[in-house]
């Protein structure tokens, strides 16, 4: 394939070669079942203990307090589904926001059909919850408060400690998305007074197709995988041993590195939002603007199309992503986007730039460039630009 | 995703543009649902359609379906015109991706809008030509995809 400037990382990540390293035995070498008896099953065990600790260990956790899952999805739906069945006795009140994952979103639309009340927290121009609303929303019914770290589409990175202390203040449940934020942000799940959170390890130059739930010791959640006796009898299965030990790598660099490259990823970032500001007219930067995770970008380009746009991108070797209707394959824009208050015709030309630890200047100026022609052209051929002009 | 016919008319659309004193200028989709065609005609005295241009605010396959339309009917009667489908411009294409199908319903209306502009301008009625639905200068709240 020809050169391409990878600009989706928060859709996902290449894996990292150290990852792939440490994974590879484990499928040829060490290729035991965890649960086996003899010394082979034993080796994988003992992969998967230690990456559990390692993982644990990440977020201020204890080794038992985290499940391995498939991914984040999984982690989001088995902490939303088993909550609210574990605790309907106290209650069938949940409190999320409007701007969470799908993984979220669709998984309260269908507790509520199975009959809980669900509200959604409204956000502000910046994507921001409100505390106070949150606070309001409470109610003696309420068993589960699941608002998200930080989020994937504008970057936005939540008020957690304060969602964190109201939560505990009130004795409900808080549950965390930390799927984007995990990797980038430093997480201590007991400061922050999280009882739940999900992550995913292919956001951060981890493999595809595992991820975890953490779960408070003491939080009463039923099995979701109903089977063998693996994670602690509440997520049966055998363990994906390669996933966990390529899981545990990527966050051993990513924690080592966590400092240093945001940092230098926060500075590119604001030099790319800088240079479309200055250089592309009728743009808007979506999401918040210092409470943003450090590799989030994310405009809307008034009188265009995000799909269009990441066609001619793609053409030129640049990978990223939009929250228009065609590329949510329904007719609605990113529901994010209307949620910060954009209108339909606007969110529609959104794009989303997120940044890696191997992003370059370089690569960020040729983006630039592509970007200024590429939107000039689109808007040469559109009648919303024509109709402004006239 | 696309077809290469596709493709091609996203990358070098035919067409664009606008014609001054169009005979027939008409406009539909929605940005609510992120499509807006508009479509120019150049009809001349023998109703043959000499020039067709468009500008289209949408994804790839709305442009491309704009393009192609506009290809079809130029050089047509406007009575041969009114035959050219959605169904003809995704033929035309090669096909379409189910989701993008609405694309080229749209390319078809925006035709008929046209023409239905042109018709009116002139006092004249087009056989088989009525009065197109989301034309949004009328509605703009129009939903019908």
């Amino acid at each position: 394939m020809e050169h391409i400037i990878y600009l989706d990382n928060a859709a996902t990540t290449r894996t990292a070669p150290e990852v792939v390293q440490a994974m590879l035995p484990y499928f040829t070498e060490f290729y035991g079942n965890a649960s086996s008896i003899y010394r082979l099953g034993d080796k994988s065990l003992g992969a998967v203990t230690k990456a559990r600790d390692k993982i644990a260990a990440s977020i201020g956790a204890d080794a038992s307090e985290i499940y391995f899952t498939a991914g984040g999805s999984e982690a989001d739906n088995w902490a939303l589904k088993a909550a609210a069945e574990a605790y309907k006795e106290k209650g069938r009140h949940i409190i999320t926001s409007k701007i969470e994952h799908h993984a979220v979103l669709h998984t309260c639309e269908y507790l509520e059909k199975l009959g809980y009340e669900v509200t959604y927290l409204d956000v502000d121009e910046d994507g921001l919850i409100s505390p106070q609303e949150l606070k309001a929303a409470i109610r003696p019914d309420t068993i589960l408060i699941s608002i998200m770290f930080a989020n994937n589409e504008i970057g936005t990175i939540e008020p957690i400690e304060e969602i964190g202390k109201i939560a505990h203040e009130h004795s409900v449940l808080f549950h965390t998305d930390a799927v984007q934020a995990f990797g980038q942000i430093p997480i201590d799940v007991d400061r922050l007074n999280i009882d739940m959170l999900s992550a995913s390890a292919h956001k951060l130059n981890g493999p595809k197709g595992i991820g975890f739930l953490y779960i408070r010791k003491g939080v009463k959640i039923r099995s979701f995988i109903h089977g063998g006796a693996q994670e602690r009898k509440r997520r049966a299965g055998t363990e994906n041993v390669t996933g966990i030990v390529g899981f545990a790598k990527a966050v051993e660099l990513s924690m080592e590195s966590m400092e240093e490259r945001t940092k230098r990823e926060a500075l590119l970032r604001d030099y790319l939002i800088a240079r479309i500001e200055k250089e592309i007219p009728f743009s808007r930067l979506n999401g918040h603007r210092s409470l943003r995770l450090p590799n989030n970008v994310n405009f809307c380009f008034r009188f265009i199309e995000g799909e269009s746009l990441l066609i001619k991108l793609d053409m030129q070797g640049i990978c990223a992503s939009s929250g228009s209707a065609c590329t949510s394959g329904s007719l609605d824009p990113s529901h994010v986007l209307l949620a910060i208050g954009l209108e339909h015709e606007i969110a529609h030309g959104s794009l989303r730039l997120t940044l890696g630890a191997e992003t370059t200047k370089e690569e960020l100026d040729t983006t630039v460039e592509a970007l200024k022609e590429i939107v000039e052209n689109l808007r040469s051929m559109s009648p919303l630009y024509e109709d402004f002009l006239a | 995703m696309y077809s290469e016919k596709v493709m091609d008319h996203f990358e070098h659309p035919r067409n664009v543009g606008e014609i001054e004193n169009a005979s027939g200028v008409g406009t539909v989709g929605n940005a609510k649902c992120g499509d807006i065609m508009r479509i120019y005609l150049d009809i001349d005295e023998n109703q043959v359609i000499r020039d067709c241009k468009f500008k289209t605010f949408g994804c790839g396959a709305a442009v491309a379906t704009s393009s192609m339309a506009t290809e079809l009917v130029k050089g047509k009667t406007v009575k041969e015109a009114l035959k050219v489908t959605n169904k003809a411009v995704m033929e035309a294409l090669d096909g379409l991706p189910p989701v993008k199908v609405h694309c080229s319903l749209l390319a078809e209306e925006g035709i008929h809008a046209a023409l239905w502009d042109y018709a009116e301008k002139n006092g004249i009625s087009i056989e088989g030509l009525s009065k197109p639905k989301s034309d949004i200068s009328e509605d703009e709240e129009e939903e019908e995809y």
